[in-house]
């Protein structure tokens, strides 16, 4: 069964079609890479399937329910994460608290074991904000995973991470794929080729091609468009 | 968690033993700042941890003032019942500014909760066959007595003042220790973020406006009370910059940060215009140096220097 469908899912800016119509179905406990140029509407999509920008036009399902018209925390209650491309994390709060947010409760222990997924555990009670941008990165991955998440929505996660740090992200995801249901905006074509079951490429705000790695790899037009620059 | 409770518990404890102990003028000082705290610490809610600056709590405070004054005067009710007469008289007018005002944010927020607030003014003197407009009234020293206490009697009175603002403090301190605080946090550091972790932002927003709200009608009803005066002055404007500057003197977003912002600025201005007539300027100076040297308040230095785990 798909845990996520969208149909004619549209977002316009003034006379721009940032996502033009697209169509999208991703069936539970896949990992599934979104791919495409800057400035292709891969922010934008995501941002409407979590409620956090509004549709112009186009329906979103979650788990057999229509979401289109349900506010943003209502569909991260029902089971969405969503990490942020530009890292948003609680610069003036402790880790800890920061976790303690995502996760809905108090629990200290929840909140250290959610830290230690990451690498940050001996780190509870600093401030976010003294973090290096890769920990503040790793930090906010973490507060996605500590929700426990059906669908795990990540944009650009590895963006201005160290090698290391980027072989430790894919052994989280690794650690997670087949129970948390993933939808990754990927630029490292290295993490998804590691992680990515399948790939979905918008370029221009539509859907140029989908299917496996090894699809979209020999797909005349993605080299064309997107991989051939690259 | 025990220690914060401690912490409250003993600063209680201290100034209950300052009301025995203190002489008459400083007494009676400090049984007015504990009420004015009381209202500091409701502002605070709002400001110092939801991150709203609403430049029109006076209103709130004259709600409550207001809603006990009203009924005591021309209701004959008796001081409890007139009490809570006004704590709702604070809360409902705050869940119609919450619903009204939160729909704009920033600067917007700032200008429609002014607005509001000169309306309320405005109100006061419009009714002033009942309100007495700018005069005001005095509520009798004979009606100021529940339960055989004589609120009128000054360490009578200091404990009463006291027993408001422990409940206001200890009111603020659960709060922001359950999730619903960190919440409110949440939104002040970055409202974004918290939406998308599945927070409701409005309805946290509305629950700190009553939250807020209430807790200065409180203060207003009690200053009734106790100071046996009721008067428009305490709608106007003034007193909506008074508790944004307690709070931000003694340290925005810490429990005990509008206490002390309060007791400092009294005395600040009591000390200063026993030296000179330009006792406001040396007040403004000092508030000039805090804000360039101390930017998160008294308490939010002492904070940020030594005690991170204030709340
Ligand atoms: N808030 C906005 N207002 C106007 N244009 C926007 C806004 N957000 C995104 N866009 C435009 O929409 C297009 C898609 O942006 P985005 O979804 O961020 O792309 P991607 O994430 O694939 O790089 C870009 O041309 C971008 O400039
Ligand atoms: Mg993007």
């Amino acid at each position: 069964m798909s845990l996520l469908r969208t149909e004619g899912l549209t977002r316009i800016y003034g006379g721009l079609k940032a996502v033009d119509e697209v169509d999208f179905t991703l069936p539970e406990g896949e990992v599934h890479a979104l791919i495409g140029p800057n400035g292709a509407g891969k922010s934008t999509f995501v941002g409407m399937v979590s409620g956090r920008i509004e549709a112009s036009a186009g329906r979103v399902w979650f788990d057999g329910r229509e979401i289109t018209h349900l506010p943003a925390h209502k569909r991260i209650r029902a089971g969405m994460a969503y990490t942020f491309q530009i890292t948003a994390i609680y610069a003036k709060l402790s880790l800890f608290d920061n976790v303690a947010l995502a996760l809905r409760n108090r629990d200290r222990a929840a909140a250290q074991e959610a830290l230690d997924h990451v690498g940050l555990a001996e780190r509870g009670d600093q401030l976010a904000g003294y973090l290096s941008y890769g920990h503040q990165r790793l930090l906010e991955i973490a507060m996605g995973v500590a929700q426990r998440p059906r669908l795990l929505i990540l944009d650009e996660p590895t963006q201005g991470l160290a090698e290391s740090e980027i072989a430790e992200f894919n052994a989280l995801i690794k650690r997670l794929a087949g129970e948390t249901t993933i939808l990754l905006i990927e630029h490292n074509m290295d993490v998804v080729r590691a992680l990515a079951e399948r790939i979905t490429v918008l370029d221009a705000g539509r859907v140029l091609a989908r299917g496996t790695p090894e699809d979209i790899h020999a797909d005349p037009a993605v080299q064309a468009a997107y991989l051939g620059t690259g | 968690m025990i220690r914060d409770l401690g912490l409250h518990l003993a600063l209680i404890a201290v100034l209950f033993v300052l009301g025995l102990t203190l002489p008459d003028y400083h007494q009676g000082n400090m049984a007015r700042i504990l009420v004015l705290a009381t209202y500091a610490v409701g502002y605070n809610v709002l400001f110092g941890y939801t991150g709203l600056l609403s430049l029109g709590h006076a209103m709130f405070f004259a709600a409550g003032m207001y809603g006990l004054g009203l009924v005591m005067q021309h209701g004959g009710w008796s001081p409890v019942p007139a009490f809570i007469a006004g704590l709702v008289s604070a809360a409902l007018l705050s869940v119609i500014v919450a619903v009204l005002a939160l729909r704009t944010v920033g600067v917007a927020f700032m200008i429609v909760t002014l607005m509001f607030s000169q309306s309320a003014f405005l109100t006061i003197l419009y009714f002033g066959t009942w309100t007495r407009g700018d005069e005001g009234f005095v509520i009798p020293q004979a009606a100021r007595q529940v339960a055989g206490l004589d609120l009128t009697d000054p360490v009578t009175r200091y404990m009463a003042a006291l027993a408001l603002f422990s409940v206001a403090l200890l009111l603020v301190l659960w709060l922001v220790r359950r999730q619903e605080g960190a919440v409110l946090i949440g939104i002040r550091e970055n409202e974004e973020r918290t939406r998308m972790l599945g927070y409701n932002v409005l309805s946290h927003k509305i629950l700190a406006v009553v939250m807020s709200g209430t807790l200065s009608g409180a203060a207003g009803a009690g200053y009734a009370l106790l100071f046996g005066y009721v008067g428009a002055t305490f709608a106007s404007v003034q007193y909506s910059i008074f508790p944004l500057l307690w709070v931000l003197l003694g340290g925005a977003g810490t429990t005990i940060g509008p206490l002390v912002g309060a007791v400092f600025m009294f005395y600040l201005i009591d000390y200063s215009s026993g030296l000179t007539n330009a006792y406001m300027l040396i007040a403004g100076v000092v508030l000039v140096l805090l804000t360039l040297f101390a930017r998160a308040g008294i308490m939010g230095e002492v904070r940020k220097r030594w005690a991170p785990w204030l709340p």
